[in-house]
């Protein structure tokens, strides 16, 4: 028997925290074989073969010591150049960009750097789910504001002005959107900037999928009139190079906030990993096609999927962004996780119930399209005959 | 409409319905549009890409160079015509460089193969020298990696 009293030892704050719903489903598909998944959040393109041979000639050359903090200046160079030529947005590679492991650590240190005891931050949901933790470990609280399928999941002006209080200090904007596919256009960003022009909110503009934008270009945030000087960005190179594996991603904003960042960035990471921060120089120097040749692909398969869905009788909203789409599955009568448990035990497909992303995810389903289309014909298939079911059971 | 092309090119089992949907185009039209593809030769034909060697079939592959003369106002024309008719042929290319055809040949053992360049091509009028060289092993063909399986290897992962 052990001697040791864990409850008395460990973080209450750590303790606090609950798991997420999606790591919950998760466990449950491990449980089981032959699942046809679609609940994947990273992209099925192996990272482009140039990336991968620029990561393997580095180990050759012997590159495989620290780099500075930062990540390299040369990397931060090509980041400077890829959003300014991509994004129309300057960022000095010297003083306002920080190589991260991954966006999920420039989160991190974004609001780690921002938020204090009884600080709020305005977390839009539908959205991912690191957010809130983050925000309760630096002793902040997360206030969530719902987003609505009328709105297309998108932020509106009068709900953040309902949401913003004397305590508000950060807004984190999730868009486009996992795992609603909501993406914000020039034209909203100028309205929420309205809201928050005369505030001393921060806008933490969590830009991951923001190459994955089908009807148009992505506007960043901090192209906005005015908003550069209160926003910090966080991107990476998994969803838009395919490299999720190489763990590597940026955070950008003024000098005075990435001096902060930097610090808890050299105390508890260092810097990067090396091998991923000279791959990710090829990628930026010569991905563009890259990118364009993936996108094409997802977008083919986000209508396929969505005709598909739509096919079966679920209602679905058309994404603009990323590659989920959040179909209505409420309309049987069942809430999204007795729908997402049934779908799995009775026909063995795998999609996120929409609790996992926020309790306004009710009624919803994150569905996953970065898998072949012979995958998701198959997985369509299967849903089509459980929902003829439902509906055969509705009509008993 | 070179977008359908492209999309059955990678994948032949797409139907009109699905191309539809991934294109947002009426079906009707994009059955229309293959149908005359079909028609005109613009699509060949479909075949699956399958790795013999997965299986215990016994076969060769054979690359020959072939250095031909040319015919009066018919060029290769001809010539190509003639070795294209044999069924052991599976592609014929005209080339430029040190080389004038190029024979894709599969046949069951290299006996077979070396018997028909002997017996078949060499002996050609026109044919003024033959190289074969046997494939040992593959590792792509039109687009697809060899003893790759359709293996996921991504994680569940947050």
């Amino acid at each position: 028997m052990s001697l040791m009293d864990y409850s008395k030892v460990l973080s209450k704050k750590t303790c606090n925290i609950k798991p997420s719903g999606i790591r919950k489903f998760f466990d449950l598909l491990e449980t089981m074989q032959g699942v046809i998944s679609l609940t994947v959040g990273q992209p099925d393109f192996p990272t482009p073969w140039h990336v991968r041979d620029a990561g393997i000639f580095s180990l050759e050359k012997g590159y495989t010591y620290y780099t500075s903090n930062a990540g390299t200046l040369e990397l931060r160079r090509e980041i400077s150049k890829y959003l300014s030529r991509r994004f129309d947005i300057e960022y000095d590679p010297k003083t306002e960009i920080t190589v991260t492991v991954g966006g999920s650590e420039a989160i991190d240190i974004a609001i780690r750097a921002i938020i204090e005891e009884g600080d709020e931050v305005i977390v839009p949901e539908p959205s991912f789910v690191c957010y809130g933790p983050i925000v309760s470990l630096a002793g902040g609280k997360a206030v969530p504001l719902e987003t609505v399928e009328e709105d297309g999941f998108k932020l509106t002006a009068e709900r953040l002005k309902s949401a913003i209080t004397d305590k508000t200090k950060m807004l984190v904007l999730p868009f486009p959107n996992n795992p609603t596919g909501a993406v914000m256009t020039r034209r909203e960003l100028e309205k929420i900037a309205e809201v928050i022009r005369n505030t001393n909110i921060i806008v933490l503009s969590d830009e991951i999928y923001g190459e994955l934008t089908y009807n148009g270009r992505h506007t960043s945030f901090a192209s906005i009139d005015g908003m550069h000087e209160r926003t910090i960005l966080t991107s990476g190179f998994s969803k838009a190079y395919s490299m999720t594996g190489w763990r590597l991603g940026y955070v950008c904003a003024p000098r005075e906030i990435t001096e902060q960042m930097l610090k808890i960035h050299q105390y508890a990471i260092m810097c990067a990993p090396t091998t991923s921060q000279l791959a990710a120089i090829e990628a930026l120097k010569n991905g563009d096609g890259d990118i364009e040749m993936m996108k094409a692909e997802y977008d083919r398969r986000r209508r396929y999927i969505v005709d598909g869905l739509r096919d079966c009788g679920i209602p679905c909203f058309e994404p603009d962004g990323a590659f989920y789409v959040f179909p209505k599955v409420g309309v049987f009568g069942l809430s999204s996780e007795e729908f997402c448990e049934r779908l799995l035990y009775e026909y063995n497909v795998a999609i996120v119930p929409g609790t996992a992303f926020g309790e306004c995810g009710e009624g919803y389903a994150r569905v996953s399209y970065a898998y072949s289309v012979k995958h998701i014909t198959k997985a369509l298939e299967q849903i089509k005959l459980f929902t003829e079911k439902l509906r055969q059971e509705q009509q008993q | 409409m070179n977008d359908i092309l492209k999309l059955l090119e990678k994948d032949a089992h797409l139907t009109p319905e699905m191309i539809s949907s991934m294109l947002k185009k009426e079906t009707g039209d994009i059955k229309k549009y293959i149908d005359e593809c079909e028609k005109d030769g613009t699509i060949v034909g479909y075949q699956a890409i399958i790795d013999w060697d997965k299986t215990d079939r016994e076969y060769v592959t054979a690359l020959i160079e072939l250095k031909i003369t040319p015919q009066r106002e018919l060029g290769f024309d001809r010539v190509a015509e003639k070795i294209y008719n044999y069924p052991e042929v599976q592609s014929l290319y005209l080339m430029s460089g040190g080389f004038d055809l190029a024979v894709i040949i599969e046949g069951k053992t290299m006996r077979q193969v070396a018997f028909f360049v002997a017996e078949k091509l060499a002996p050609m009028e026109s044919v003024v020298s033959t190289a074969t060289h046997f494939v040992l092993r593959k590792y792509k063909d039109k687009g697809f990696i060899y003893g790759e399986g359709e293996i996921d290897m991504r994680d569940e992962c947050l």
